[in-house]
């Protein structure tokens, strides 16, 4: 177990360094920085003045140790766009964010995994061909697409749900909630099934595949042999087997989760990261394009070590190999 | 390959496909014709009138007969600019396509052929690619080509910087497919015999083995169209992609979206049509032809 612990931290640290390494590249060498920090009539000197300040005099791996070494005390440089500094940006958008993949998570697992069982025990029904249906449907349409159809359908059409912003937010001093004031929760729902969409499909086809595969193995015919109650059968038995690579996928889904909430972000003009990140494009904004990578490639190796732990920790058959 | 024993069981074509495969052919034919039926050329700015701007389709009240699916906020007719849009979409898709084939074919065939430390190297990038999702992969390339070219948004780089961002994403499959079958192939006496013949690596890599395993190549370039076409939307909504006086079906989208709360829908629901069908006519027949030609490409990305 410590073995795998130790293996998993050194490839963890080995993704950051790459990560570190690319988002040092792009911050030094997408355009100069010098250029871009000083004022247009800037003489000579005065640049020169300013590149030894900034220890852009030094030699490469002198600066890429020094990068590191800024990031890790957490001062990720300042917003070319909005002359903040970035870490405080990060911090006041976050809470937005998190709050919205958490909503979309929680609905992805609360409806896949039941309508992925329904379809696996009656995979010829109407209602799991229906799903089946959807389903493809579903994949086809992108997310921005699915946004808008929301907006036009409850927000215009309808006028039930607003269709931008978070509402009224309650500042809890380190962290602004949506969950506390109704207008706040209304806010969240759009966007939140928007985000749901995709990773529900997918997590409802895994568990009704795994589900199949797993209800013709024999120590559910010898449980239904022994007249084992059904109920018993399919949930205790069955459908814990079935969800153990649905925590894989869902932590393998967390690239295609931050992808998505951009987009989710930028229908719903959602003031989280992935607005700051896409504004930061657009506007070409580089320190807060770099802040937002290494923060993705660490939310990514953070999330894929503890999947990878996890799984050793359920399934007792990977310790034993990595014995 | 022995495709010869694959095609002797021949499965006819299910209606749905048979469907979705016309009207994917009607989307595409009726966008690279759209100079020659579209009503107007939407790019050519004597075309539209502001006071036009806004007009519904034409079978609604207020509507105008000379606009059947109605005017944008510039007063362009909004057929016109979808069909415009449509060729844009699958000329920068089918670029992108073009593009990751060309290197993930040549990967794959360098790794497959010559084996050992670039076998491994091309896999382990490939593997890196892999666990990136797409869409933030082509932001990042968007965001530093618009840092490093000053007009990114004209005309003449959007598209380039759209087809980089997007192909560089989808060279893998290409990569890994080709790979495994010119490892089959590497063995094969033909190879043995132009190795022995002294005939340079590309020779021997381009013209004799990639004819051998470019069929499955074909068939994952359709599904990659559909994917390709998708990511190019998704790109232009997002605001790096195809610029205003040259919109893309994603372009459309994004102007559409900002008007949709005021009631006027049609900007953005008629290209979302379109994009939503193209893309899902694409998919299913490339789904089929997979099945058809190649059932152990199923489930792979």
């Amino acid at each position: 177990m410590v073995g795998i612990l130790i293996s998993r931290l050194i490839q963890a640290i080995t993704v950051m360094l790459t990560v570190t390494a690319i988002a040092f590249l792009m911050f030094r060498f997408v355009g100069d920085p010098v250029q871009l920090m000083s004022r247009e009539d800037a003489s000579v000197e005065e640049k020169e003045e300013l590149r030894a300040r900034l220890g852009l005099d030094q030699p490469v791996y002198v600066q890429y140790a020094r990068f590191i070494g800024r990031v890790v005390q957490g001062d990720l440089g300042m917003s070319f766009r909005n002359q903040r500094e970035v870490a405080t940006l990060i911090a006041e958008k976050a809470p937005a964010t998190l709050e919205l993949v958490l909503i979309a998570t929680t609905l992805s697992l609360l409806i896949g995994i039941p309508l992925g069982v329904y379809s696996a025990l009656h995979p010829n029904g109407v209602l799991s061909r229906a799903i089946q249906g959807v389903s493809l449907v579903g994949i086809s349409v992108p997310t921005f697409v699915t946004g808008i159809l929301l907006i036009l359908v409850f927000a215009v059409s309808f006028r039930l749900l607003p269709s931008f912003g978070r509402g009224q937010t309650v500042d809890l001093g380190w962290w602004t909630t949506g969950f506390l004031t109704w207008s706040g929760i209304k806010a969240l729902i759009l966007p939140g099934i928007t985000l749901a969409l995709y990773s529900l499909t997918l997590i409802m086809r895994l568990v009704r595949s795994e589900m199949i595969d797993i209800l013709s193995t024999d120590y559910i015919r010898f449980a239904r042999a022994r007249g084992l109650p059904e109920r018993y059968i399919i949930f205790r038995l069955a459908l814990r087997n079935a969800l153990l690579p649905v925590i894989t996928v869902t932590g393998l889904q967390v690239g295609s989760l931050i992808a998505f909430a951009i987009v989710t972000e930028t229908v719903f003009q959602w003031p989280g990261l992935g607005l700051l990140f896409m504004q930061a494009v657009i506007f070409v904004d580089i320190p807060v394009m770099t802040s937002y990578l290494l923060l993705v490639g660490l939310v990514f190796v953070t999330i894929n070590t503890i999947v990878d732990l996890l799984y050793v920790v359920v399934d007792p058959r990977l310790r034993a190999r990595a014995a | 390959m022995k495709t010869g024993t694959i095609r002797r069981k021949r499965l006819p074509m299910p209606p749905y496909v048979m469907a979705a495969a016309l009207v994917g052919l009607a989307i595409i034919l009726a966008a690279i014709l759209s100079p020659l039926i579209s009503p107007v050329d939407p790019t050519d700015n004597a075309s539209f009138n502001l006071i036009d701007a806004e007009l519904p389709p034409s079978w609604l009240e207020g509507g105008d007969p000379r606009y059947l699916l109605g005017t944008d906020n510039q007063g362009r007719d909004l057929l016109s600019a979808i069909l415009y849009g449509a060729r844009i979409s699958i000329l920068i898709g089918a670029g992108a396509v073009l593009l990751a084939a060309t290197i993930g074919v040549s990967l794959g065939l360098l790794a497959g052929y010559l084996g050992g430390w670039v076998d491994a190297l091309v896999m382990r990038i490939a593997d890196v690619f892999l666990s990136l999702p797409t869409i933030l992969l082509a932001l990042l390339v968007a965001g530093i080509a618009r840092a490093v070219i000053p007009d990114a948004d004209s005309v003449f780089w959007a598209p380039i910087i759209l087809i980089a961002a997007i192909g560089i994403n989808e060279w893998v499959q290409y990569a890994r497919t080709v790979r495994a079958a010119t490892m089959v192939e590497a063995s094969r006496d033909y190879v043995r015999a132009v190795r022995i013949m002294g005939l340079p690596m590309p020779s021997i890599l381009f013209r004799h083995i990639l004819p051998n395993v470019i069929g499955p190549i074909l068939v994952i370039s359709t599904i990659n169209l559909a994917a390709a076409v998708l990511t190019e939307a998704t790109l232009s909504f997002l605001g790096v992609g195809m610029p205003p006086d040259y919109p893309s079906l994603g372009t459309l989208i994004r102007i559409g979206n900002e008007y949709a709360f005021s009631g006027i829908w049609w900007i953005t629901v008629f290209p979302a049509v379109t994009l939503v069908s193209l893309v899902l006519a694409t998919n299913i027949t490339g789904d089929w032809l997979r099945d058809r030609f190649n059932p152990k490409l199923r489930g792979s990305k």
